[in-house]
C-alpha cells in the first residue's frame, strides 16, 4: 500500500518534512512518493501525515486512485459552486 | 486604557505635545511611542509612515509550507499577475533568498529591511527561514530582519526568533472569538491532524495570544495585521485592537480583504464582498481609539521588491542575481552606500523636524496633527488625494500608480490610506484608452474633493472638476503634508468647507 502524489501538486514542502519514512521527495514537475517507502504512515501516526497538512484537494491519492482530500472538502468550496464560477470567468 | 508594557520601558510622549521626535509627517501614526521604539521603526517601512516615503524593503519568498488554510488564501499561488499578499512568482531557495538580498541592497541603498512573510507561513518552514536570517546576519549586518506570521507555531519559534536578532514580528489576528474564527479558517494542521471548525480557531487563537505576550516579555516588537472582512469580523475587529493593545502590540494594521472569483479564494467564489475604502477608514478611526493605527500598508506580495507601491520584483529574477558577481569589496561598497543615504535621510528629517518647530511666518499655517480630529468649528475635514513620491508632491497625475488620500482639517493632514490605479497615461500607442482609464481612476478616487500633482493634462482637469474633484498642480515638490494642509487653508479661505460635503463627492456606501 502506498499514496501518490499527482500532477495538482504545488510544491508547497509542506508535507515532506512530515513523513516517518523519508518517502518524499522533491521532483519536477512536482514532488513524488516513493512507493516502497509509504507505508501511509501505519504503525507511526493515527493518519497519514501528508494528507493531512496538502492544501491541494485531490493532490494526494490511493492505490485505487480515489482522492484523499476531495474537492471541497478543504476549501469548503462546494464543486458546483466553484464550476459555476469557472464558467462565468470564461464567459467574461 | 492603560499601556503597561510601553510605559515600563520609557514614559509615554504626552498626546499632542511635541516633546519626542514625533514631529515630522510621521506625528498622526506614531504620537504616544516611546522613543526607544521609534528608533527601531524610524528606517522600517512597513512601520513608520514616514519611513515608507524614504526606505525600501524585500520579501524573501523562502517559506512555501504552511500550517492552517485562510478563506482569503488560495495555495495555487503562482501567479505573476496579482498583487496580493500570499502569491509569489518565484520560490527561493535559502541559499538564493540570500544571494537576491545582497543584489537588491546593493542596486537599491533604500533597502533597510528583508522580512519572510510566505508564501506559506515561514514558522512553519523554520528551517529556511532561519537559515536565511543566519547568514544575512553575516553579510549584511545592516539589513532589519522581519517575519510575518500566522502565529499557529510562534510559541515554539519565539526563542529561535530572539537568537537571530529579528526585533519586529507581524501576527495577522483576524479575530479572538473562535466562533468567528471558524468563519475565517475552514482547518488547521495541528501536531499531526488536520483540526477543523471552532477547536481549530480556538486553537489558532490560544497559539497567537501566547505567542504575542510572549514576544511582547521579550521587548520585541509586534505589529497585528487584520483583514477586514464586512459581515465576518469587522465589527469584532474593534474588541480585537483593544485586546492586542492591552498585550503590548504597538501598531494594529486593519486590511482590506481582497476578494476575487478569479482569484480561487473561497471568499472570491463564494462572492463575500470586500469592504469600500470608506467603511475601512471608520474601522481603523473606530479602533484608533485605543491602538495606533497603520495606514500606509499596501498588502504586497510575499515576493516584493522595493518601495512600497513600487514593486521592482522583476528586475530581479533569479537568473539576473546569479549571473551577479558580489565579493567581499562589493558588499562593503553597498553597505557603505546604504550608511551614507540613511545619514542624509535622518539629517533631511531631523531639518525637517527643527523647521516645524520654528515660530512659523505670519500668515502660513502649517500644523503638525497630533490626534485624530474628525469636525472643526472653522471648516470640515476634505479628503484629498496625492501624486507623491518620496513624500513630496512630485507625481504626474498621469504616472499616478497610486494615490496617498488624506484627511485634511484645521489640525492638518493626516494619512488614511492609498488607492491604487492603472496608468492613464504610458506615453505608449495605448493612449486611445485614456478615457476608459481615466475613468477608473476617477472612480478610484471617490470621496476625495481634491487631487494634488505635479503636473496634469487639461483633458484630466477638465473631467475631474465635472467629478467634483478639485485638480492641483499648485504645490509641486512641497512635501505632502505641507502641500495638503495649505490646500485645505485655500479652500476654507474660499468659504468652500463651511457648507456639508457636497452631493456630487458623497460615498454612497
Amino acid at each position: 500500500m502506498a499514496l501518490e502524489i499527482v500532477e495538482t501538486c504545488v510544491n508547497c514542502w509542506a508535507c515532506e518534512p512530515l513523513c516517518p519514512n523519508r518517502a518524499i521527495y522533491e521532483a519536477a514537475p512536482h514532488f513524488l512518493i516513493d512507493a516502497d517507502k509509504c507505508t501511509e504512515c501505519l504503525g507511526d501516526h493515527a493518519k497519514p501525515q501528508c494528507v493531512e497538512i496538502c492544501p491541494i484537494e485531490g493532490a494526494i491519492v490511493n492505490e485505487l486512485n480515489e482522492p484523499m482530500n476531495p474537492a471541497g472538502s478543504l476549501t469548503g468550496i462546494p464543486p458546483q459552486r466553484w464550476a459555476a464560477a469557472q464558467r462565468e470567468i470564461a464567459a467574461r | 486604557m492603560d499601556l503597561p508594557v510601553i510605559a515600563s520601558k520609557a514614559p509615554l510622549t504626552p498626546q499632542g505635545g511635541c516633546s519626542a521626535g514625533s514631529c515630522g509627517s510621521t506625528a498622526g501614526q506614531l504620537s504616544g511611542l516611546s522613543e526607544e521604539i521609534r528608533r527601531k521603526v524610524e528606517d522600517h517601512p512597513c512601520y513608520s509612515e514616514q519611513a515608507h516615503h524614504h526606505f525600501a524593503r524585500m520579501h524573501a519568498a523562502v517559506a512555501p509550507a504552511c500550517n492552517i488554510q485562510c478563506h482569503y488564501c488560495n495555495r495555487k499561488y503562482d501567479c505573476a499577475n496579482e498583487s496580493r499578499p500570499g502569491v509569489v512568482s518565484e520560490l527561493l531557495t535559502p541559499d538564493q533568498a540570500v544571494k537576491k538580498t545582497l543584489a537588491v541592497a546593493a542596486a537599491i541603498p533604500q533597502m533597510s529591511v528583508l522580512g519572510i512573510a510566505g508564501p506559506g507561513d515561514p514558522l512553519a518552514n523554520p528551517e529556511r527561514t532561519f537559515a536565511t536570517f543566519r547568514e544575512l546576519a553575516i553579510k549584511a549586518p545592516d539589513i532589519k530582519l522581519c517575519v510575518s506570521t500566522n502565529g499557529l507555531a510562534l510559541p515554539d519559534s519565539v526563542e529561535e526568533l530572539a537568537k537571530h536578532n529579528i526585533d519586529h514580528v507581524t501576527i495577522t489576528i483576524n479575530c479572538v472569538d473562535a466562533e468567528v474564527g471558524a468563519k475565517i479558517y475552514p482547518w488547521i494542521f495541528w501536531q499531526g491532524e488536520r483540526i477543523r471548525g471552532i477547536e481549530a480557531a480556538r486553537i489558532l487563537i490560544e497559539q497567537q495570544q501566547k505567542g504575542l505576550e510572549m514576544l511582547v516579555a521579550r521587548g520585541i516588537l509586534v505589529k497585528v495585521n487584520s483583514v477586514m472582512i464586512p459581515g465576518v469580523n469587522d465589527e469584532h475587529l474593534k474588541e480585537v485592537s483593544k485586546v492586542v493593545k492591552a498585550k503590548g502590540a504597538f501598531l494594529h494594521n486593519v486590511m482590506p480583504l481582497i476578494a476575487e472569483a478569479e482569484h480561487g479564494t473561497f471568499y472570491g467564489i463564494m462572492g463575500q464582498r470586500s469592504p469600500s475604502p470608506a467603511e475601512l477608514k471608520n474601522l481603523q478611526d473606530a479602533c484608533e481609539g485605543d491602538m495606533n493605527m497603520m495606514r500606509h500598508c499596501r498588502q504586497c506580495r510575499a515576493d516584493a521588491v522595493g518601495l512600497l507601491g513600487e514593486d521592482r520584483g522583476a528586475e530581479f529574477t533569479m537568473d539576473k542575481v546569479e549571473a551577479m558577481e558580489m565579493d567581499d569589496a562589493f558588499l562593503a561598497d553597498a553597505m557603505a552606500k546604504r550608511k551614507a543615504l540613511r545619514e542624509q535621510i535622518a539629517a533631511e528629517n531631523e531639518a525637517k523636524k527643527a523647521k516645524a518647530h520654528a515660530p512659523q511666518p505670519a500668515g502660513v499655517a502649517v500644523v503638525t496633527i497630533h490626534r485624530r480630529t474628525t469636525t472643526t468649528d472653522s471648516g470640515r475635514p476634505v479628503l484629498m488625494a496625492v501624486a507623491a513620491k518620496n513624500g513630496m508632491v512630485a507625481e504626474h497625475f498621469g504616472h499616478a500608480r497610486e494615490f496617498l488620500v488624506y484627511e485634511a482639517t484645521a489640525a492638518g493632514a493626516k494619512l488614511i490610506g492609498h488607492r491604487k490605479t492603472d496608468l492613464y497615461c504610458d506615453g505608449g500607442d495605448t493612449c486611445g484608452d485614456g478615457e476608459s482609464v481615466l475613468a477608473k481612476t476617477i472612480k478610484a478616487l471617490e470621496g476625495c474633493e481634491a487631487v494634488l500633482c505635479s503636473k496634469i493634462g487639461y483633458e484630466p482637469w477638465g473631467e475631474l472638476e465635472a467629478a467634483g474633484i478639485r485638480p492641483n498642480g499648485e504645490h509641486a515638490m512641497e512635501p505632502v503634508e505641507e502641500a495638503v494642509t495649505a490646500v485645505w487653508h485655500e479652500m476654507l479661505a474660499a468659504g468652500l468647507l463651511n457648507a456639508p460635503i457636497a452631493a456630487e463627492t458623497k460615498r454612497v456606501a
